[in-house]
């Protein structure tokens, strides 16, 4: 196991350093710098800004110094937020979105799992048609759709909760509908598919002619099977929405990563740019392993695989 | 026989005639929009529903119905080309790493990784910067970052076919690799690709709706339904209309390619995992 992952960290590490710099160079590609403004500065002051800021060597040589910073840890200062670290601006960001994100997955997988358990088990009734309604809604609305529906009705007809901003308790519940809605259609879509294979399959016609009850079969042998596929889906899931999502974050004002990362490209704030990229990568090669990891805890045949 | 079985499903004929239908709108627009989708003040300013105006009109006096007709060919447009130039590219990426494997496997895959890991804001922003945004900064956008899922599910089909009997005995008898893979092996595997490229499409569309309701994606004139979206997310309070008709359309959209993938699933790939429809 140890083996596994220490396998798993050295692949990472070169991952990491492939975006990092394919992010570097791409970034530089696109026209237009950090320090552009309407009005022209003089060149002289201009050549002053780079030379402080060493953008005025050559670009891999930006490259390297920037990739020794940060293997150092040090991920620089802002280029728009003068002097704040971008490490510091980051971990603010990061909470946020990190809460919405826990807080939606936890809901998202709960809720899709009931559905998904729901709509196998009572096929064909108006459970399970209810609970796909919902599940197919979920996929084909979009998210901004959604948040507005939910803004006009609990905001500004029924008054009940506030419409943006990040304040309190109160402030999370829109979000957070908002952002679980899709990976909940999705989860439960995928849970009701492979149960209904796995219901038809020998191993539960046996658990049956066992005389065991409804119950012990769906939960102790049918589900923990069902689990590996919506495991996979977890990865990309858990990591989207822990980076935050852009359209929520802006819709309800949320000061998150996901807002963070689209206004630092857009000022070409590059230290922050990259850092966020860093961080982005690092959440989603942690989810990943952590799929893995319950991998080989649900089905420990995958666990001998992993190793080789 | 495919024929008989697909005109029995019963989501298939739904979602057929809603695309239909929205195809001719799209195509027709200037024969079935009352105005032109840039001309101002040919009603009421932010008037709700009305006579004449089914849809109402916006802060410039603009026809949001004429509008909407204009932003599906957008809309539509988008999803269709960048949903076939992933299905080009990925199909010939995946095609040559999964049959001949090996040393191809290694580089064209972890070039896909790489793709794969950027986020994909990143790369959206950054061809919208370099082409501007217009048509084609938000296709290469889009197609750039999509192109490699579709890369993965070639390869992994690929990887399985060359393994079949059919591809041996091509071998046997002397035929080149480029003959076996575009020959023998791509046309078996039509099915599960017109299935992920039926499901590509609405992704797509959604994708660049959500570029433009951000402002990233395409500008005003442009009006794309997200770009519709957006102008009406800033007076959602006071003119909802304004969001939620775009909103609405592409929902229906969304919804029809939805019925329409999983129909198509059901017929043309029914061994496929990727999660079984309603009612099944």
């Amino acid at each position: 196991m140890i083996q596994f992952i220490l396998k798993r960290l050295i692949q990472s590490l070169v991952t990491l350093t492939f975006l990092a710099t394919a992010t570097f160079f791409l970034l530089r590609l696109a026209p237009g710098g950090p320090f552009d403004e309407e009005k022209v500065w003089p060149a002289e002051i201009q050549a002053n800004i780079n030379a402080k800021y060493g953008l005025d060597k050559p670009l891999y040589k930006q490259f390297f110094s920037w990739a020794n910073d940060a293997a150092h840890g040090d991920l620089r200062e802002s280029f728009h937020y003068i002097g704040t670290p971008v490490s510091e601006i980051i971990s603010d960001a990061v909470k946020p979105s990190l809460q919405l994100g826990a807080l939606a997955l936890l809901i998202s997988l709960s809720l899709g799992l009931s559905l998904g358990v729901l709509s196998a088990w009572k096929r064909g009734t108006i459970w399970d048609f209810s609970s796909m309604f919902i599940a197919i809604a979920g996929i084909t609305l979009p998210s901004y759709l959604i948040a507005t529906l939910l803004v006009l009705l609990f905001s500004n007809y029924w008054n009940l909760l506030p419409p943006a901003l990040w304040e309190d308790k109160a402030s999370m519940v829109l979000p957070v509908i908002t952002l679980s809605m899709r990976p909940l259609a999705i989860i439960a879509r995928m849970t009701r598919t492979t149960l209904l294979e796995i219901l038809h399959s020998d191993y539960i016609r046996t658990a049956y002619s066992k005389g065991l009850s409804d119950s012990t079969v769906l939960f102790k042998h049918a589900l923990k099977n069902a689990l590996i596929p919506v495991i996979t889906l977890l990865g990309p899931i858990a990591a989207s929405l822990i980076t935050g999502s852009y359209v929520v974050e802006t819709v309800f004002q949320i000061p998150g990563l996901g807002q963070y990362f689209i206004t630092s490209v857009v000022n070409r704030d590059y230290p922050l740019v990259m850092g966020m990229t860093l961080m982005f990568g690092i959440i989603l090669i942690i989810c990943n392993l952590l799929v893995d990891l319950a991998y080989s805890w649900i089905d420990p045949r995958i666990k001998s695989e992993a190793k080789n | 026989m495919l024929n008989s079985k697909l005109l029995k499903n019963k989501r298939f004929i739904f979602s057929i005639l809603i695309l239909g239908i929205l195809c001719i709108f799209a195509i027709g627009a200037p024969f079935f929009a009352p105005f032109d989708y840039d001309a101002v003040s040919v009603g009421p300013n932010l008037s709700p529903p009305i006579k004449g105006f089914i849809m109402g009109t916006d802060v410039l006096g603009r026809d949001l119905y004429s509008r909407i007709l204009y932003g599906a060919r957008l809309s539509l447009a988008v999803g269709f080309c960048t949903a076939i130039f992933a299905l080009v590219m990925g199909t010939v990426t995946g095609a040559i790493a999964g049959y001949y494997g090996g040393k191809w496997d290694k580089i064209l895959m972890s070039i896909v990784d790489i793709f794969y890991i950027l986020p994909m804001l990143l790369l959206a922003i950054l061809f919208t910067l370099l082409f501007g945004r217009g048509f084609l900064g938000i296709f290469l956008a889009i197609g750039a970052t999509t192109w490699v899922t579709q890369a993965r599910l070639v390869r992994a089909l690929v990887m399985q076919a060359r393994e079949q009997p059919y591809v041996e005995a091509g071998r046997a008898i002397g035929l080149t690799h480029t003959k076996i893979i575009f020959k023998h092996i791509l046309p078996n595997l039509m099915g599960p690709m017109i299935v992920s490229l039926t499901f590509q499409i609405p992704n797509n569309i959604l994708t660049e709706s959500f570029l433009s309701f951000v402002g990233l994606g395409l500008q005003p004139p442009y009006s794309s339904w997200g770009t519709l979206a957006n102008e009406g997310f800033r007076g959602i309070q006071s003119y909802p209309h304004l969001m939620l008709f775009p909103g609405l359309a592409l929902f229906i959209t969304m919804l029809a390619f939805h019925f329409l993938g999983d129909a198509l699933r059901d017929v043309l790939d029914p061994k496929s995992s990727l999660g079984s429809s309603i009612g099944s």
